[in-house]
């Protein structure tokens, strides 16, 4: 019995080692389904409906990685996950790619076995307080309580905000974003503080919406992108890649809609993009065609912004920053040759 | 021990047929199996994490930790170390565990008494309160207590006033915060005395009864000793402390001490569930008294209170106390359950901000399984050592 257990045990252990090394491409191939680990609670980011399907700007992401590497945006699996645990899973394996609203920072790139693959939005952080408070300004926050969500870089950037301009503040930490707006809207805090994005986003699902304002100043940069386990770089190439070309389909005027056209233009840039020239997804590791899976099953940048978070969504968030660098913005994607 | 099984020329000094010899190296072989399987899980576990570029180290322990805590016992701010954070997350589950363990206790105990009660209401009240909180989940009844302490009470600017500069809000109550000047050891000494004299005469005391058979006024004696001798020493050393009352300025409350509503739903949400358990220990504990016991401390002419507090409860207390024992432990690291309701306990800041900040997640995890079994541990060694002093009551 015992030389049976510790043979198991054996086997078990091995077997651990040797699923856990092999590339990420591989295995996501295996399994026929990409592992996507999200934030489950904001709205036109990644929520899922009533009926379980998940939608938003990173679950677009997540599609557009899933159409890239499987030729199927559908065949993706949405891994709810908080703030705290997110590092974690991704650390352990229990998903392939993290597509949270996790800033990219030097330590969580250096220390924590992980490395980001770009920005596919620049946030800030910002507060968000009742309009009966008559607050106008962050600079009169002195004092204030308020509902954060733990293991973030909110929750550092609010001790460095207060401290460097001589405020006080009480923190109510909680590990779950749903939560924390729960605490806010029951009154437990005066200000509730997160990136821009989630304040707007969790302002719209509020009973009381008007009722509470965001405050004009942004206290901080926060890159947010999808992040891979250290020492894959074929995975990690196939992460930054994906959000590329998306980025450069905006860039060269390529939709969902035209694709299919767009393979007999003439403009070489378009050409490489497309996989009609060069050997665009075979350097990657995938099809000829991965590209093409990506904007048409899914769409370029424009497209996953204006129908999740912008114009025809009811967050309407501006491209601001977050528009090309060619239109005034940060986004840039490094030529596809 | 000798094995006289067999006459001393049959026996041989080792063999393998030998029962005990076969034991010895099954033991063994157990052994050095079991080392086997934990070095190589933790071979594994170091080789997969240096591999991911994971640190297995401790350095994070004296690094400026940056995020703030709302409730500490003892100094941090934001420039404090992690493991200064970690210290601040001891002390508040040691506090809520504390707190919860004598309130848990007085509740069911008064809940276990109430249910073999003659009186009808009381009985049914106590059964009914049994019934409802065991059968509920205690996360749900945190989440309850959490928002219906919440819920009904006001923002800071229209706090309830309480006599004596209390204040009631949704922030929690704000208490006026004491001062100590000069002097106020020598109250404190002069309370450390009277408890002493007390216990002295009332030891005393009982000497004096079973000697001659007569009482002395003890309970007299002992209330002049401790109002007396600390009121004493008070106006002796010119009223040595004072409070300061806290006042609304902008937000919130300044100066005061506050007591948040995380830690007031995390306290009763513990005592109440806890207590129903504790009841049913209390009640069962009493039953098990053989009745025969009762009748014949009154057939002695015991009056009902000294029949139970002399007989009954010494007998009772040898019943309740090794479960009661791990109701404690229960309640301890049920206490753990805080970081859904905010409250900054160990999980919540260590295993919670800590862990994530620093990405230490195996380092940080095995700190705090550690901190909990040795909370555990103690608790339970203490427990054992109270439970010892009954047992020996046993004849």
């Amino acid at each position: 019995m015992r030389k049976i257990m510790t043979g198991v045990l054996g086997a078990a252990l091995a077997a651990c080692a040797s699923t856990v090394w092999a590339g990420t491409l591989d295995n996501v191939k295996a399994k026929g389904t990409l592992t996507c680990g999200t934030n489950p609670a904001t709205a036109g980011f990644s929520v899922p409906d009533n009926d379980g399907k998940w939608t938003g700007f990173v679950v677009d992401y997540c599609r557009a990685v899933a159409a890239g590497v499987l030729g199927d945006a559908t065949k993706v699996k949405f891994i709810p996950l908080n703030a705290k645990d997110r590092f974690t899973a991704l650390q352990s394996g229990e998903i392939d790619i993290l597509a949270h609203n996790a800033t990219w920072t030097s330590s969580r790139d250096t220390s924590l076995g992980i490395i980001f693959a770009g920005t596919y939005f620049y946030d800030g952080q910002g507060f968000m307080v009742r309009k009966s408070e008559n607050i106008k300004s962050a600079k009169d926050l002195d004092g204030a309580s308020i509902c954060v969500s733990q293991g973030t870089t909110t929750e550092l950037n609010l001790a460095d905000y207060f401290r460097s301009n001589g405020m006080t503040f009480s923190a109510v930490g909680f590990a779950d974003e749903e939560a924390v707006i729960k605490a806010y809207e029951e009154g437990r805090c005066d200000v509730f503080s997160a990136d821009t994005s989630s304040l707007n986003a969790a302002r719209i699902r509020m009973d009381n919406a008007d009722d509470s304002v965001v405050l004009p100043e942004i206290i901080s940069k926060e890159p947010l992108g999808p992040a891979v386990r250290q020492g894959d770089d074929q995975w990690l190439n196939i992460a930054k890649w994906t959000l590329n070309v998306m980025l450069a389909a905006e860039e060269f005027g390529v939709t969902s809609k035209n694709v299919d056209e767009m393979k007999n233009s003439d403009n070489p840039n378009i050409r490489r993009l497309l996989g009609v020239e060069g050997s665009f997804g075979k350097d990657v590791g995938l099809g000829e065609t991965w590209s093409q899976d990506i904007i048409k099953q899914v769409g370029n940048y424009s497209e996953i912004f204006e129908r999740s978070i912008g114009k025809e969504s009811p967050l309407k968030i501006e491209r601001g920053v977050n528009a090309l660098w060619n239109a005034g913005g940060l986004q840039y994607a490094p030529p596809i040759r | 021990m000798v094995d006289i099984s067999q006459p001393a020329h049959l026996r041989r000094a080792f063999s393998i047929y030998d029962k005990k010899v076969r034991a010895i190296i099954y033991q063994a072989g157990l052994a050095v199996s079991l080392a086997v399987i934990v070095a190589a899980i933790a071979t594994q576990t170091v080789s997969n994490m240096r591999q991911r570029g994971i640190p297995l180290t401790f350095d994070f322990w004296n690094q400026t930790a940056g995020f703030q805590i709302n409730q500490t016992l003892i100094p941090y701010d934001t420039l404090s170390s992690y493991g200064q954070a970690f210290w601040v997350g001891v002390a508040n589950t040691l506090l809520v565990s504390a707190c919860g363990i004598v309130l848990a206790t007085v509740i069911g105990f008064l809940i276990g008494i109430s249910r073999l009660s003659n009186n009808w209401i009381a009985a049914k009240v106590a059964t009914s309160y049994v019934e409802v909180i065991r059968n509920i989940p205690l996360l749900l009844q945190l989440l309850f207590w959490y928002n219906a302490v919440l819920k009904p009470l006001p923002a800071p600017k229209a706090s309830i006033a309480l006599p004596g500069g209390i204040y009631l809000n949704n922030r929690g109550i704000i208490l006026p915060a004491v001062e100590f000047h000069a002097g106020a050891g020598l109250v404190g000494m002069a309370i450390v005395a009277a408890v002493a004299f007390t216990i002295a005469f009332s030891a005393y005391a009982s000497g004096v009864q079973k000697r001659t058979g007569k009482q002395l006024p003890v309970l007299a004696v002992g209330l002049l000793l401790l109002a007396g001798l600390p009121l004493a020493a008070y106006v002796a050393a010119g009223s040595p402390w004072s409070f300061t009352y806290p006042e609304l300025r902008g937000f919130n409350f300044r100066g005061g001490q506050q007591i948040y509503p995380e830690f007031a739903a995390l306290l009763i949400g513990l005592s109440v569930y806890t207590a129903s358990f504790i009841a049913e220990i209390v009640r069962g504990g009493i039953q098990a008294v053989s009745k025969g016991q009762t009748e014949a401390a009154h057939a002695l002419g015991l009056p009902q209170g000294k029949t139970l507090r002399l007989v009954v409860v010494p007998q009772a207390f040898r019943i309740i106390i090794p479960p009661l024992t791990s109701q404690y432990l229960n309640l301890i690291k049920n206490s753990s359950l805080a970081v859904f309701i905010g409250y900054p306990d160990l999980v919540q800041v260590f295993a919670g901000s800590v862990l994530n900040q620093t990405g230490a997640a195996v380092q940080v995890m095995a700190i705090t399984l550690a901190v909990y079994l040795v909370i555990s541990l103690i608790t339970s060694a203490a427990m054992n050592a109270f439970n010892l002093r009954f047992a020996l009551v046993e004849r």
